[in-house]
Order: C-alpha cells, then sequence, then structure tokens
C-alpha cells in the first residue's frame, strides 16, 4: 500500500505537470481539490484517465471521483480494491 | 483610418531561445528545447503562476510575452480594458496533432482531456485574460504570414471605437519545436506611431536577425 501512494504520487506530479510541486509535498491525507493541492476539474478527468490507463479501473459515474480522488489515501485504497492490471 | 494616432509603446520578440524587450535582450539560453526555454525563462522573470506548467507551448508563448508588455499594465483596484489581437499561421497545430496521436490507436486509446482544451489557439487568449483579469475584446486570427495592415487597422478601429483603451497584439507561432513570437502593446500614447510601415520594420528587424 505505501508502495502505491508513493507511486500515485510519483504519477500525479508527473501527469498534471505539477512542475512546483514534490513528492513530500503530498501527505496521503491532504485534500487533492480545493484548499490541497489546488487541482481543477480538467485535472480531475485526467485522474479517471489515468485510472484506466495504469490501472485498468473504469469510472462509469464521473461523480464517483468526488469520493475517490479525496486524497492520495482514498485513492490508493480504491485502486487497490478495484484493479484489472 | 483612425481618427487620432495610436502608438507602439511597447515590443516584444522571442525566438531561438531569446527573449528581447524593447530591442534589449533580456533573456537568452544556448539552444535548447522549447519545454527547457520556457521553463527556465519561467523561472527568471520569477513568475508564480503554478498553471503555467500545464500550458501548451502556444500558450506559454503568449503568456510569457504578455507577462512582460502587461507586468507595469495592469492596475489590480481597476478593470483593465486591454484587448488581445493575435494572429498565427499554424493555429494550434502542434497540439492538435499530439492530441490525434493520443487516440489514432484503438488499442491504445487515452485522450487527454488536459491536453484536448488546447486544440484551440484562442485558448492562449483565455490563459492572459485569466492571469490578468481582463474582460476585454480578444480575437485569434490565422493568416499565411504576419498581416500588418489588418492588425493595425483592427487594434485602431478598437481604440478609436473605446472599445479598448489599450490593445496587446501581435504574432505568436508555434509548430514543432520552431517558435516566433512579434508581442507589441498599442496605445493612445508613446513615440513609435503605429503604422504599416512600422509594424513591418519591426517584425522584420526582430525576426530574422539571426
Amino acid at each position: 500500500m505505501e508502495a502505491l501512494k508513493q507511486e500515485l504520487k510519483e504519477k500525479i506530479i508527473d501527469v498534471l505537470n505539477l512542475e512546483d510541486i514534490n513528492l513530500e509535498d503530498i501527505k496521503d491525507n491532504d485534500p487533492l481539490f480545493g484548499d490541497g493541492l489546488g487541482l481543477d476539474s480538467i485535472d480531475a478527468l485526467e485522474l479517471i484517465v489515468m485510472l484506466d490507463k495504469d490501472y485498468g479501473i473504469k469510472l462509469v459515474d464521473p461523480k464517483e471521483g468526488k469520493t475517490i480522488f479525496q486524497s492520495i489515501e482514498t485513492m490508493a485504497a480504491y485502486i487497490k480494491e478495484n484493479r484489472a492490471k | 483610418m483612425s481618427e487620432n494616432k495610436t502608438f507602439i509603446q511597447s515590443i516584444c520578440t522571442i525566438q531561438n531561445s531569446e527573449i528581447i524587450l524593447d530591442g534589449e535582450t533580456i533573456f537568452k539560453m544556448e539552444p535548447t528545447s522549447f519545454s527547457d526555454f520556457s521553463k527556465k525563462a519561467y523561472q527568471d522573470f520569477e513568475v508564480n503562476y503554478p498553471k503555467f506548467f500545464k500550458m501548451d507551448s502556444l500558450s506559454k508563448l503568449a503568456f510569457l510575452g504578455a507577462e512582460l508588455l502587461l507586468k507595469n499594465e495592469i492596475d489590480d483596484l481597476k478593470e483593465n480594458n486591454i484587448a488581445l489581437i493575435f494572429s498565427n499561421n499554424s493555429s494550434s497545430l502542434d497540439t492538435d496533432i499530439k492530441y490525434q496521436k493520443s487516440i489514432s490507436d484503438a488499442e491504445n486509446y487515452f485522450p487527454s482531456p488536459a491536453v484536448f482544451v488546447y486544440t484551440l489557439p484562442n485558448i492562449c487568449l483565455g490563459e492572459i485574460s485569466i492571469r490578468h483579469q481582463l474582460k476585454s475584446e480578444n480575437s485569434f486570427f490565422i493568416f499565411e504570414d504576419f498581416n500588418p495592415a489588418f492588425m493595425m487597422k483592427y487594434a485602431s478601429v478598437l481604440i478609436d471605437s473605446k472599445k479598448a483603451d489599450k490593445v496587446l497584439c501581435g504574432w505568436v507561432e508555434y509548430l514543432d519545436e520552431k517558435y516566433k513570437v512579434f508581442l507589441y502593446l498599442v496605445g493612445r500614447e508613446g513615440i513609435i506611431e503605429h503604422k504599416i510601415e512600422t509594424l513591418i520594420t519591426e517584425f522584420n528587424k526582430q525576426l530574422w536577425k539571426h
């Protein structure tokens, strides 16, 4: 689980072009949207693509993302439970 | 053509890893990738705007040029009526190709929303407007070459008709690591008269001196 969380942080920085953010800046329970990393709606869509591409998870309802993408912790838990690759 | 004279108040050109503002080189690197060049320029100018890194290359170019030309123009306490009239040859083709590649293989079909949003050239005008809180007129035109007659007339009409106090206009071109920017600010006051001949001279002088 720790390795997955680390992997997610690296992917998020890379995929969302967060040039000014370091791995240690992202805490496991920090909110990813709003006051946290300040991600926006396009970033949310990009994370949905990432789930599909890297973990074989297709979100049928984008609204699910609101719960899944709350933090690195919630993302990792969801991926661990649902990953197809 | 114009009821009153208008003037070119400032000129910024970006090409070959070099940024020139009003005839003076303010940033220059040895030849490098655009990604590296734009990142170093952003850092050198101490711009604090993380969304810059999410932009496509065309928007990064337009953003950097606007940043330099508008830094002393924006008054945060009032609405700044500065219109944006840009043009280029390749539209958003560089990003269009990048996006097309992401959807061309049915077995590896992962269209990127973050790339898709930049598949229109006028998105760069939106980026500048958001950055500087501009609610002014903006248009992006596609021409074979820089069209000084058209640009001059459009900018003058906007100012004469009081649709804009100033106009940031010019040429922002990017395709496959090749880029050219010729942006200038037009207003009522200044030294360089806003004329077609002047635009031709300045465009040629700045862009082809290498």
